[in-house]
């Protein structure tokens, strides 16, 4: 039998208790390497456009992406990405380079349970919610749109 | 009454410890028989891993105690995988029977106190217990692989790589099990699976409480009360339960989560899993009681008995905790 209101007077008792993060070094370090990153990603489209000036920009775009995502997922399979995300949390995990480890990371670790069923099947088991987010956003925007179109 | 005595006094005849190189470096780290120089431990995957593990620590005991595979009557084991496959597959590789148990981190009571039930009943000779939790293949059925760059929370432990494992027997020399009780299962509604501790810490009030209260006893009765896995919250908040219940745990209670590693180590509340009171107990426990450092114990594993699919589903996590009173004997 479960006593809700034992439960809730312990709930609040334990949340009392719980020792909290340090919000202002943890924002810090989110902040600089977060910042970090995206600095990382503007060199590399310079550095592009500068190589090669005839490239458009989208293009630069799209190649300064394809750079990021494969650095990360190399930092990832070398072990160190995920240092990286102990320390900066926030920081390392919303640029398109802690995207990048969301997949690579379950890829790695359900390889042994074969290809199809491991590394297929759990690839997206971290990225998914995010994928199906943002076409589910996307369609909303999209239906959004049309109904203002039609005035 | 949930308190069993075994008037045959069932001794310890034999135990065995094995850690992963993280744990051998914690505080416990000269007393484990074997510490393991990777966590992968030469194997394929981290589940062979873990199951080479429970292997080793099942025979080293066996022959710690001074026996062949053959004199031992019946296997009692369990672990953290699903369909405790590491209990199970390890039994394989052995021509005694087996009998799978689990109460998560709470195992290692609960096979001891089955495996002297069977023997003070005059059953059965010589019972091998055995339990043992590894970090990465923990991780990955409870929480995320291993290479995400994510953080864990202050209230969050550390599963341990570790295994424990020990022969029972009315014959021989070592520490005797005197007594167990049986815990309940009590939930009082954490549903985050990042605080385990202030999950279990209500089972194990309730089973201290209880045991106390049967035996007549008091804290001050035993050298050393010694929980599982409750970490340093969850045993700042068994503290504050009992002495709501008017018992007073002084400076002779210990976790073993919360001691299990040193402070550098970083590991936020301390150590879980199965392995951790396992591990201690046949190692630094069993060495103390022999030594006659310690002459009564009242040890106390602790188990949060979650699931992934229960807690995604919202459920809270129910928690128990068998207790065992363990004599250094001989007088």
């Amino acid at each position: 039998m479960k006593n809700e209101k034992i439960n809730e007077a312990y709930n609040s008792y334990v949340e009392a208790r719980i020792p909290k993060t340090k919000a202002w070094p943890s924002l810090f370090n989110s902040f600089w390497v977060g910042g970090l990153i995206c600095l990382i990603g503007q060199g590399i489209n310079d550095l592009i456009i500068y190589i090669f000036p005839s490239m458009s920009q989208q293009s630069a775009w799209a190649w300064t992406l394809i750079i990021l995502i494969f650095l990360a997922s190399l930092l990832t399979g070398l072990g160190v990405y995920d240092k990286i995300g102990k320390f900066a949390g926030g920081g390392s995990i919303v640029p398109i380079t802690g995207f990048s480890n969301s997949i690579a990371s379950p890829a790695i670790e359900y390889k042994h349970e074969g290809i199809i069923y491991g590394t297929c099947v759990k690839m997206f088991s971290i990225a998914g919610p995010v994928i199906v987010t943002g076409i589910v956003a996307s369609i909303v925007v999209g239906i959004i749109y049309f109904i203002i179109g039609l005035f | 009454m949930q308190t069993i005595e075994f008037k045959s006094k069932p001794k310890i005849i034999g135990s065995y410890s094995i850690v992963g190189p993280k744990e051998g470096k914690g505080p416990f780290g000269s007393f484990f028989d074997y510490v393991m120089k990777s966590d992968g431990f030469g194997e394929k995957t981290y589940e062979m891993a873990e199951r080479k593990m429970f292997e080793q620590a099942v025979t080293g005991a066996i022959q710690n105690a001074g026996l062949h595979s053959g004199d031992i009557d019946l296997l009692l084991a369990g672990d953290l995988l699903n369909q405790i496959i590491s209990s199970s597959f390890t039994a394989r590789a052995y021509e005694f029977p087996y009998l799978g148990v689990f109460s998560a981190c709470s195992t290692m009571a609960e096979s001891l106190a089955t495996g002297a039930i069977l023997i003070n009943a005059g059953h059965f000779h010589n019972v091998a217990c055995a339990t043992g939790s590894h970090f990465s293949t923990a991780e990955r059925q409870f929480r995320f692989p291993l290479e995400l760059g994510n953080q864990r929370v202050p209230t969050s432990q550390w599963t341990a790589t570790a295994a424990g494992a020990c022969v029972l027997s009315l014959e021989g020399e070592g520490p005797v099990v005197s007594m167990a009780t049986f815990g309940k299962v009590i939930d009082y509604g954490i549903t985050d699976v990042n605080n385990m501790g202030a999950a279990m810490a209500p089972s194990a009030a309730d089973t201290i409480y209880t045991h106390l209260n049967e035996t007549g006893r008091k804290p001050s009765d035993y050298d050393l009360i010694l929980t599982g896995d409750l970490g340093k919250l969850g045993a700042e908040i068994l503290i504050d339960l009992l002495e709501g219940r008017g018992v007073k745990l002084g400076p002779n209670y210990s976790d073993c989560g919360h001691c299990y590693y040193s402070r550098k180590q970083d590991t936020m509340c301390g150590a879980s899993g199965c392995g951790v009171s396992a591990s201690v107990l046949n190692s630094y426990i069993i060495k103390k009681l022999k030594a006659k450092k310690f002459k009564r114990i009242l040890f106390v594993p602790t188990g949060a008995l979650m699931s992934t699919t229960a807690t995604q589903q919202g459920e809270s996590i129910p928690g128990i905790s068998h207790a065992i009173v363990l004599e250094a004997g001989g007088d």
